[in-house]
């Protein structure tokens, strides 16, 4: 950072006259690509917005037993389905547990299926991508047809279809979550380091006498970053979603673990009684979903050179 | 101009695209000569493989559908046309270096000019990099930049396409090659950068006794800084000889039309001359001078029988029937290709 400024500081006083305008250009252009891209995100009220929600999601489920004195499975057959009180802040369920304390233990486990799952599929898509992309002919063939196989079939029924092979539980949840969204980053991938490979520096960088390897990692990976992370935080949302479904089906984290979607499916059956025991892991779902899609978006916004405005 | 050293040594190449719609002969038995410390210029519309045949020297023609079929590249008495990936990837940027057209998209947009001088260097010499940064900004100075030190922090979008250039002129040379091939260097920068460019090349080469090898299609150029020149056209030369006997007195009908294609500054025409019709495509087993379609001087023979290079005079080639002497004294000899 120091010598930055330093040399900042000798073109301005180099040039006393174009000093005002080298202000200006500061902010434009000594800045690398990425401090650009953080310096967009921070003036994109949604993005701000949904970083918000996911901080709050990521300390409640961080700090949730200094919150609540009880524990998630808990149960209070004599307080069963109560509504929200100074007791109880968002009620209790049909056997009388804290919700708020599920949801709170909650936000643990959907934040990890979603980290482990977007890092498992992003990893395994984003090497397959790379390959496919970059040695094309039949490895790409091959690797291209799988991710159309993969794609071919509804996500959720081949989630369900995995589960059901592996067993039921929160980890086989996470497998099936991982494999379903491998082609998307797949082919994301693909695609990018198909048009980055004729990139003109790709080629320079061969001429120089590079590894293929080398080639890869260093220079064709960092360029596609932007797409991948995008997809990261929008797949983010999805993978908590489709947890929420499996749970839901009974197919993701065995009881009493506490999980959102399982919420759901448990108080289906009381949306008249107890609303709040199915709005609550409800919006719980969706605040999340919508945070990451608008971080998604927001980013999104901030890497395309497109919608750069000084 | 005597008997030199030769660097490098391409003899009867051929390099074809095998695509869908057929086998495509972009480079259709090239022979050229680069001697230590000449610059050599390859001149030739777009489509004549001047490219391809540069990309074949280095091994980087797009494969598939590009490939070396036969001939072979000599190099230090080492063909290239047959060397192993692995032996190439230590001879490109070490020996042979290469720059190319496009200076705004050469760099990678994401590091630091420092940081790819660096790479670059430390691929082929085993140094730290903090002594590889310091050999970085010397070439930076070398090549003309002011302000090395700061540049090599600087993001290649910072800098003008000029001064890209000679980045990736200064990338080029730092491992100190011995031939250095510019792939239409000057093309896409404006006409003072260009000169710039091209005094600055010129000034390597004779510093360092690199030898060049140019491809490009203007003619400008050529007069500016090349020693020898080889015209190509739809994949072969044509015609080949010293840039001063070429721009003075071109023999092949082609190269006349290309220069009286250049506009000048004391004549009026009116009009500037334009060679009538396009570079053909190329194909298999043509038969016939791949000319003969837009020459003025065409006659039945150009259209039978496929001309070889002429030797002129120890120097100077010209593949075409007008200097067959022999031949013209005798219509019954045959004549090899």
């Amino acid at each position: 950072m120091d010598k930055k400024d330093k040399n900042e500081a000798e073109q301005l006083t180099a040039n006393p006259a174009k000093a005002s305008m080298a202000k200006d250009a500061e902010e434009i252009e000594a800045i690398s690509p990425w401090k650009d891209t953080l310096r967009q995100l921070r003036r994109n009220k949604f993005a701000i917005a949904g970083m918000g929600i996911i901080v709050f999601f990521i300390l409640l489920g961080l700090v949730a037993p200094l919150l609540t004195s009880y524990g998630y499975e808990d149960q209070d057959l004599v307080n069963r389905l109560m509504p929200p009180s100074a007791e109880h802040w968002l009620g209790t369920d049909h056997l009388g547990r804290d919700i708020f304390t599920r949801i709170a233990y909650g936000a643990r486990v959907s934040l990890q299926v979603g980290f482990f799952a977007v890092t498992g599929a992003l990893v395994f898509g984003s090497l397959l991508g790379i390959i496919a992309g970059y040695f094309g002919r039949w490895v790409d063939m091959l690797i291209s047809r799988i991710f159309d196989i993969l794609l071919a079939f509804p996500s959720i029924l081949l989630a369900i279809a995995i589960v059901a092979i592996l067993g039921a539980s929160l980890q086989n949840a996470l497998i099936a979550i991982a494999v379903i969204n491998i082609p998307i980053f797949g082919r994301l991938v693909r695609s990018k380091v198909i048009s980055l490979r004729e990139e003109e520096f790709i080629m320079a960088a061969r001429a120089q006498g590079m590894k293929n390897g080398r080639i890869i990692f260093h220079h064709i990976l960092p360029n596609s970053t932007a797409p991948i992370i995008v997809q990261a935080t929008l797949g983010f949302g999805t993978a908590i979603l489709e947890a929420a479904a499996l749970g839901f089906l009974g197919l993701g984290v065995q009881p009493p673990t506490p999980e959102w979607g399982q919420m759901l499916a448990d108080s289906r059956d009381f949306i008249q009684l107890a609303p709040w025991t199915l709005i609550v892991p409800g919006v719980s779902i969706m605040l999340v979903v919508l945070g990451f899609n608008l971080i998604g978006d927001g980013l999104r916004d901030a890497l395309d050179p497109k919608m750069k405005n000084s | 101009m005597s008997d030199q050293e030769t660097v490098l040594e391409m003899n009867d190449l051929h390099t074809h695209f095998f695509t869908d719609s057929g086998e495509i002969p972009a480079v259709d038995g090239v022979s050229l000569r680069v001697n230590k410390g000449e610059v050599v210029g390859i001149v030739g519309e777009s489509g004549c493989g001047k490219s391809v045949a540069s990309l074949s020297i280095m091994q980087l023609v797009p494969s598939p559908p590009g490939r070396i079929v036969d001939g072979d590249i000599q190099f230090k008495g080492e063909n290239l046309a047959t060397a192993t990936e692995k032996r190439m990837r230590k001879i490109r940027g070490n020996e042979i270096s290469m720059i190319f057209q496009e200076p705004m998209t050469s760099l990678d947009p994401l590091f630091t000019i420092g940081n790819q001088m660096e790479e670059a260097i430390r691929i082929h010499q085993k140094i730290s990099k903090k002594e590889a940064r310091t050999k970085a900004a010397d070439m930076l100075k070398q090549v003309g930049i002011p302000r090395a030190e700061a540049i090599l922090d600087e993001h290649p979008h910072q800098l003008s396409g000029g001064m890209r250039q000679r980045v990736m002129i200064a990338m080029a040379m730092s491992c100190d090659p011995e031939l250095l091939i510019a792939d239409e260097p000057t093309t896409a920068l404006d006409v003072t950068i260009q000169a710039q460019i091209l005094d600055l090349m010129r000034k390597l080469n004779k510093e360092n006794d690199t030898a060049i090898l140019l491809i490009t299609h203007d003619l400008g150029v050529v007069a500016e800084i090349c020693d020898r020149v080889v015209v190509m056209y739809a994949g072969q030369v044509v015609e080949e000889g010293t840039a001063r006997e070429i721009l003075k007195d071109p023999k092949h009908p082609y190269s006349q039309g290309l220069i009286r294609s250049l506009p000048k500054l004391r004549e009026r025409e009116q009009k500037l001359y334009s060679i009538p019709g396009t570079v053909p495509k190329p194909k298999m087993g043509r038969v016939g001078c791949r000319f003969a379609d837009r020459c003025p001087f065409a006659f039945d023979r150009c259209y039978e029988e496929t001309p070889s290079l002429i030797q002129l005079n120890n120097q100077r080639t010209s593949r075409c029937f007008l200097y067959d002497k022999e031949a013209q004294e005798d219509a019954e000899s045959p004549v090899g290709s």
